[in-house]
Parts: structure tokens; sequence; C-alpha cells
């Protein structure tokens, strides 16, 4: 199993995300796991805790909704609604932390056949710079919050 | 761990400029006067000096003074606050992604 690389666009002073990533498999295979809800429970989220998936209704006018947990206990909820859906190519949904409501994202996947699997493109818009800036950094808290998690593991671990 | 949202952005819009970013790059190869770094480029040497402006406000570079010479050199910790700003949120979305990866495998074994 390869690792793909992951190009991550956000241009200074637009509220844009754009991010690429090839995956060997089909069109089909990647649609299936990123929206089954049964699979998707298994990835969603943004830390190596799997996400409560409420709903997940993957069709045009069907909404999602799935909490995260830290491991202190708060809740981080994320909800939105399916707007275009075209089997194994493309979904349109918004996306809003319930942190921080009324913020909502347009979000753009497509999936494209390539020569080797598949290439899913993610095209997100945020209603201001500022908001993508946000979300960013919340990615990256989360970033410094794993590496304070894996150092005290490793701390653990040493010490047992 | 502190961002300074004003210097965050102040670098990102620096760096929003194919010019400067040209400039950035030549830069991490080692110091260069005015002169050096206009060379390569078919612009005045006032509009690289107004860039090196931008850069300079920014934090990105800082400039000495070296006898007759001002070097312009890179400001490194500014750069790497730039970069970890993204590199975080790529961090997050690379995890889910090596997730699908796994995931497919599996796919994958029940398609074959």
């Amino acid at each position: 199993m390869s690792t793909n690389p992951t190009t991550i666009t956000a241009p200074a002073g637009l509220p844009f995300i754009e991010v690429t990533r090839d995956f060997d498999a089909t069109p089909a295979q990647l649609f299936r796991v990123a929206t089954d809800p049964d699979l998707v429970t298994q990835w969603l989220g943004p830390r190596n805790l799997e996400a409560e998936v409420v709903e997940y209704d993957v069709r045009p006018g069907g909404r999602y909704r799935y909490i995260h947990r830290d491991a202190d206990g708060t809740e981080y909820a994320f909800r939105g609604v399916f707007h275009t859906v075209e089997q194994d190519a493309l979904v349109i949904q918004t996306f809003e932390w319930e942190g921080a409501p009324g913020e909502v994202c347009l979000e753009r996947a497509s999936y494209t056949k390539t020569d080797t699997g598949v290439r899913l493109h993610t095209q997100t818009v945020f209603p201001s710079v500022a908001s993508r800036d946000a979300a960013v950094e919340s990615g990256m808290e989360y970033g410094i919050r794993d590496s304070y998690d894996r150092l005290a593991e490793l701390i653990g671990k040493e010490q047992s | 761990m502190s961002i300074d949202n004003g210097q965050l952005d102040r670098g990102f819009a620096a760096l929003g400029d194919p010019v400067r970013r040209a400039l950035i790059a030549r830069l991490s190869r080692g110091e260069a006067t005015v002169n050096e770094l206009a060379e390569p480029f078919d612009i005045t040497k006032q509009a690289i000096s107004r860039h090196l402006q931008v850069l300079e406000t920014a934090g990105l570079i800082t400039r000495s003074r070296d006898g007759q010479r001002r070097p312009c050199r890179l400001n490194p910790a500014a750069l790497e606050a730039l970069t970890s700003w993204i590199d975080d949120y790529r961090l997050t979305a690379e995890r889910q992604f090596r997730r699908i990866d796994a995931i497919l495998e599996t796919v994958k074994e029940q398609d074959s």
C-alpha cells in the first residue's frame, strides 16, 4: 500500500482551500468509502479517534451530522446538507462546525479516474478569509495536541 | 504556541505574488544584494526594492548593513511559522487519507 502525496492550496487573501489526493482504487470504491455511513465512521473526524456519525444521507437534499469527541470529552459537532450527488463522480455539500454557527462552507468533491486509480479533488469555499484561516488553524491546534498526545504516550512507554 | 495573526496575514499576503516568491526562493540559497536579486528579472530595480520592502515588513527577510553592501537574508523562523500553519492542516488531512487508504484495501479484497 503506497502513500500518495496530498496537495493543499490555501491562497493568501482568498477564502479557498483546495486539496488533491490520488488513491489506488477505482472511483466507485473510493466513492463508497466516502459515502457509506458504516465506512465513513471509520475515517471521518479530525484526529485518530472515530467520529460518531449521527446521520450521513448522501443524496440530493440529504443531511449529515457527526460528532467528534476529544480525549477529555469535549464535543465538536459538524453538519451540512448534500446538494448534488453524482454516483462515483461528484458531491457538492455544505459544511458547518456547530461551534461557529453561520460560518457555512460550500464543498465540491470530484472523483476522476486516472491511469493508476482515482483522483479526489476537493474545493472548499469559506464565507470569509478569516473563517478559512480559523479552520486551518484549528487543524493546527489538533496537530499540536496530537503531538503532545504522542509525546505523552512515548513518555508513558519509557516509564513503564 | 501562539500565532500572531497579523504577522500570518502579512506573511501570506507577501507570498501571494510570484516575483516575491521567486525572491524568497533565491534568498533560500543564500543572502544577496538588491542588485543581485534584480538581475534575473525584467522589472526595474525600484520595483524589486518595493517587493523587498513588502517581504521585510512581513518579517520574511532582514536587511543588514555590511559596509556599502546591504544584503538581504531570509528569516527562516518567519517562513516556518507560515509553513507550519498549513502543515498541521495537511497532517490532519493526510491522516484521514491514510485511513481511507487502509479501508480501501479491505474494500478491494471484498470486491475481488
